[in-house]
């Protein structure tokens, strides 16, 4: 293994390491047992198609439990190293700003992959079907673009609160843009209006630059219809496309970042 | 956020600057090149229960009735779909229009829907069935929604040459709508429409009663009503000639 790549499989080693001692598993797991047992309240309380509502109850929250877990322990992770001095001092080391981060990033995505694992057994035990496989590999590709995400975010903004701000702003957006598209461009809305025409070229450029995160991880996928290869052959290549991008981003906000 | 001074771009590696842009633009051209989102009629389902909707909102209601209703809107929005409105299941639609105004009662946005936009579908069924949830609305707040009545009352008349119909709404509106804000020409439109049913001896009463309980204060309003009462008795004495 060239040397380069051994350094940033060491970082991104301690980065797991990290996450292993400040509780993550545990806070995790705890997040994910409340949801099952309210899974089960939703289950109980509804008068048919039980194990749909639980399943779409449990696959949602889950979605979401995972993605803030993951943002928030990015934000919290990289703003302590930076408050301890950490990056000063890694970097004063033999490694280029590009090799600590992508170490970083490399352990984040496989925080990232863990908690995906981790929503899909809880799944499990609801569905026991070969849907939550396709899932929780969505999932898992979904959570490795918000991890790249929020690296960014801290990276830009060094403190936790407008990273988070931006984080769960864009993925609200990203989320919600296919729906702000078709909202936009209603024929009540008089299309000979300027106004109209400028706020529908507006919504579909910022289209253009968000990923189309409400095509990921459907809660459909495991009540009704299992999505096919193709569908996720297109959210891997979405997913690993926004990443690259939002690395380079910040790769190059961090080497413009003078420490 | 930083206030640090920042480094020139020269310090960022040329690849890393080459491959932001080149990314950006497969980004773009990615999604480009997918197909634009497009609602479909049949995708729309029942509105989630009112609790859980007061659950979601968080005790503040207005905002989610909004959107609620913007969401409802893109349904109506189906680029290469001639008539969409008719494609929906009108059961549906009704229950959202409820919905909404269930959590925002002062919103006047899905009775505009019902009157205005899904009565418009060339389909008598579902136009009768989104007059009555128009009527059904009415009866809950009618100082505020009368003017949504009244048009379903006209649609009644023209559209589905219903006049018993039309006289039942306008009935409703004399008698429950008496608001302050409420215009008179609200409380005259079961006359006229008794006029047209050919019953002039009962609209000639309620004329002649309207003019004499002194609502209609107007010296303009009440010249024309007048001449309106006796285009009526015309009206009444030559229908009782040419029926003896």
């Amino acid at each position: 293994m060239p040397l380069l790549l051994k350094k940033i499989a060491i970082i991104a080693r301690f980065t797991l390491l990290e996450a292993l001692r400040t509780r993550l598993p545990w806070i995790a797991l705890t997040m994910a047992g409340i949801l099952f047992v309210a899974s089960l309240f939703v289950q109980h309380i509804a008068i048919a198609e039980t194990t749909r509502m639980q399943s779409g109850f449990l696959a949602a929250s889950l979605r979401l439990l995972t993605v803030f877990v993951l943002s928030l322990h990015v934000a919290a992770s990289m703003v302590r190293e930076f408050n301890d001095k950490g990056v000063e001092l890694l970097l004063a080391l033999d490694l280029p700003r590009a090799g600590y981060y992508l170490g970083r990033f490399a352990g984040f995505a496989a925080i990232a992959g863990a908690l995906a694992l981790l929503a899909g057994a809880v799944m499990l035990i609801v569905i026991q079907s070969s849907a939550v496989a396709w899932w929780t590999i969505s999932l898992a590709l979904e959570l490795l673009l918000v991890a790249a995400l929020a690296l960014f975010c801290v990276i830009t903004f060094v403190q936790i609160m407008p990273a988070i701000s931006f984080v769960l702003a864009f993925y609200l957006l990203a989320r919600a843009i296919s729906a702000v598209r078709l909202l936009s461009q209603s024929p009540l809305l008089s299309p000979s209006e300027w106004s109209t025409r400028a706020i529908a070229w507006l919504v579909d450029a910022l289209a253009w630059l968000l990923p189309d995160l409400s095509r990921f991880t459907l809660t459909t996928w495991l009540v009704d219809d299992t999505p096919g290869l193709r569908t996720l052959a297109f959210l891997a290549m979405q997913s690993l496309l926004y990443s690259a991008l939002l690395v380079c981003a910040g790769l190059y906000d961090l080497y413009r970042k003078s420490l | 956020m930083s206030l640090a001074p920042q480094r020139p771009v020269s310090a960022v590696p040329r690849l890393v600057r080459v491959l932001v842009f080149v990314l950006l633009a497969s980004q773009v051209a990615l999604t480009a090149l997918q197909p634009r989102p497009r609602a479909r009629a049949e995708e729309l389902s029942a509105p989630p229960p009112l609790p859980v909707l007061r659950c979601l909102s968080g005790g503040d209601a207005v905002p989610l009735a909004q959107a609620m209703t913007l969401y409802l809107q893109a349904f109506d929005n189906q680029p290469g779909i001639s008539i969409p409105f008719a494609q929906l299941d009108y059961g549906t639609v009704t229950a959202w229009l409820k919905r909404i105004l269930d959590l925002d009662p002062r919103t006047q946005y899905p009775l505009l829907m019902a009157s205005q936009l899904y009565a418009q579908v060339p389909d008598e069924a579902k136009q009768r069935q989104m007059l009555a949830f128009v009527y059904d609305q009415f009866l809950v707040d009618p100082d505020r929604r009368w003017q949504w009545l009244a048009h379903a009352a006209i649609l009644a008349k023209h559209r589905l040459h219903d006049l018993p119909l039309a006289l039942e709404y306008a009935n409703a509106l004399a008698q429950k709508a008496n608001g302050p804000g409420v215009p008179h020409w609200v409380q005259q439109m079961h006359i006229f429409l008794h006029e047209d049913l050919g019953e002039y001896q009962t609209a000639r009463e309620l004329l002649g009663g309207l003019l004499s309980s002194d609502v209609v204060k107007d010296p303009h309003e009440i010249r024309l009503l007048i001449e309106r009462l006796e285009h009526l008795k015309d009206a009444e004495n030559s229908s009782s000639t040419s029926g003896n």
